[in-house]
């Protein structure tokens, strides 16, 4: 297979420099872009395998610029927000981005978010059983085994479980999760959610306390991670 | 517009107002003039149009002024229901009074304009005086890291033969500094968003264990040679409150404890709830704040008087602003004699998470 193309569409030099750096070194191609309008040519003359998108583009909103490349880009996009906007994180990710990283962010999520799109973009539908490290979901029977040792899940929390496995390394917004798994009448109750990911962390985790599969993305949501 | 309401009040209103009181006056004075005598009358009506121009915008008052003279003229100077005065002795009066009143609008509106530039004058000095601070320790503040990260990279630029471990100590330096220089920025923005009074707490239920190990793993992640003692029960309700607000207030003790006291103290963290109300206990068992006033350790830019410890005096100030955003209170227990403990108390809904639970 070849390398992987990702375009980098930032208007700071030393982020897409830094970016540039960490890609090529880990065996992606990058190109790179330092405006909207150059990013979205770029993108429509030879579509990327991925796309790196900076919210904060001088000449045009970055929700924008994302909608507009929604509308037949299929390839995974990640944004890059500034710390803390967890609005905007939520709207990017209802507009079609696949994941996304705050400024500033540490090299080994970078990898780990590209890797994690990537293997989704490319992974096939309808897997019989997920394996992550001691754990193992096999989607027919409905069980989840940990060290082979099965493990009792209500109903609830198994759908919630097995949604967050299913996209696996991908955050999942507290909205979405509540709609999939208790119906749109729920989208408000977030407790129902702290609950059950809390009761799922204690059965499956080694030390619930300081979870390592499932992990809290705060004001934004869930991750399912099976990787280190 | 003026201070003797809370609310602005409309220039409309204002307007109404004015001439309103000016007719009603008049009337209980034309009732009692019979009694009294036009002269008089004029005093009162006067006198209040004097009361206005403290109270209103000077349009207002003007046009009261202007509305006085005419009705003293019309209803109370001989003949009466006329424009035209009989005497001149009258025609003088009116002529006096008309001019007194709008001196006397006048005046006292510049009176009021002036105590306006004194005060904003004032309000401006403050707030270059709180500029000058924030200007100092800030530069210190940011430009420790920044010296660190210049003077590491230049090292590993210059000396491209250091040792292993050298080269390593160098980039753990620049690694710190930037973290230190991150959380420089992160509590200026807060503190802007505390100074621009902006703040509404975002309530959502909140799993207080669960924040609380993932405040602690930060910062255990930022001093990694610090272990901070948790002690919460696991039968812990939700609380709604807002989460990043509380992770700041939580994060800024801890990291303070942690940069604050000597490596071999204990810094532990412990969380209770009861009737609605979360409280949370920080304490530590080092040096405590000995040189400083317990009422001020809260304020802006405040800061132990010992020359060793570094800081921007933001953090406390933020942990502060942002318990009392969330409707709570917390307090440096000067009773803790072995290091310092700070409570924080903040009122909250809370729901057991066994009544959610059933399927």
């Amino acid at each position: 297979m070849n390398k992987p193309e990702i375009l980098i569409i930032d208007d700071e030099q030393q982020i897409r420099k830094l970016l540039e750096i960490t890609l090529e070194g880990n065996g992606y191609t990058p190109r790179s872009a330092s405006s909207a309008k150059e990013g979205m040519i770029m993108a429509a003359n030879h579509p990327p395998d991925l796309i790196l998108l900076d919210l904060g583009l001088p000449d045009e909103n970055g929700q924008s610029v994302l909608r507009k490349l929604r509308k037949w880009y299929v390839n995974p996009i990640i944004i890059l927000s500034v710390q803390k906007k967890e609005e905007e994180i939520i709207t990017a990710l209802d507009n079609g981005a696949n994941d996304y990283l705050s400024k500033p962010f540490r090299i080994g999520e970078l990898l780990a978010r590209i890797r994690s799109v990537l293997r989704q973009s490319v992974s096939e539908e309808g897997e019989a059983a997920l394996k992550f490290r001691d754990l193992e979901i096999d989607l027919t029977s409905r069980s989840v085994r940990k060290n082979g040792q099965l493990i009792k899940l209500t109903g609830t929390e198994y759908s919630l479980l097995a949604l967050l496995a299913r996209s696996n390394g991908k955050v999942l917004t507290h909205h979405y999760l509540l709609r999939t798994i208790w119906g749109p009448g729920y989208i408000d109750q977030s407790q129902y959610l702290r609950v059950y990911i809390a009761q799922i962390r204690k059965k499956i985790e080694d030390d619930p306390n300081r979870p390592e599969i499932l992990l809290t993305e705060s004001g934004v949501g869930y991750r399912f991670v099976s990787e280190n | 517009m003026n201070r003797f309401f809370l609310k602005p009040v409309s220039i409309r209103k204002q307007f109404l107002y004015s001439i309103s009181i000016v007719i009603l006056v008049s009337v209980i004075c034309f009732a009692l003039s019979e009694w009294m005598g036009y002269r008089v009358a004029a005093f009162i009506l006067l006198l209040t149009v004097s009361m206005l121009a403290i109270i209103f915008d000077i349009f207002p008052v003007l046009v009261s002024a202007g509305l006085s003279a005419l009705i003293w003229d019309v209803f109370f100077i001989p003949p009466r229901f006329a424009l035209h005065v009989d005497n001149t002795e009258d025609a003088f009066l009116l002529i006096m009074y008309f001019i007194i009143a709008m001196i006397n609008a006048v005046l006292t509106y510049k009176i009021r304009e002036a105590e306006n530039i004194t005060r904003l004058k004032e309000e401006r000095s403050n707030s270059v005086k709180l500029y000058n601070t924030l200007l100092n320790s800030l530069s210190h503040e940011l430009r420790t890291p920044i010296a660190a990260i210049i003077g590491a990279t230049d090292n590993l630029q210059s000396m491209p033969d250091l040792a292993k471990e050298k080269k390593d100590e160098l980039i753990e330096e620049i690694s710190n500094a930037s973290l230190r220089l991150n959380q420089q920025v992160e509590n200026l923005l807060n503190i802007s968003r505390l100074e621009s009074g902006h703040i509404q707490p975002k309530q959502d239920w909140c799993d207080i264990v669960e924040l609380v190990y993932e405040v602690v793993k930060r910062v255990e992640e930022n001093n990694p040679k610090r272990k901070i003692n948790i002690s919460i029960s696991q039968n812990f309700p939700l609380c709604s409150t807002d989460k990043g607000m509380l992770d700041q207030i939580i994060y800024n003790l801890l990291n303070n404890a942690a940069i604050h006291t000597e490596q071999h103290c204990k810094i532990g963290i412990s969380a209770s709830c009861h009737a609605d109300l979360l409280q949370i206990v920080i304490e530590d068992n080092g040096k405590g704040f000995v040189s400083v006033d317990s009422k001020d350790i809260f304020d802006k830019f405040s800061r132990t008087k010992d020359p060793k410890t570094s800081g921007s005096g933001l953090g406390l100030s933020i942990v502060k602003g942002f318990t009392e955003a969330l409707g709570g209170s917390v307090e440096l227990n000067r009773s803790f004699k072995e290091g310092s403990q700070f409570i924080i108390a903040i009122p909250v809904k809370t729901t057991y998470q066994n009544s959610l639970l059933s399927e």
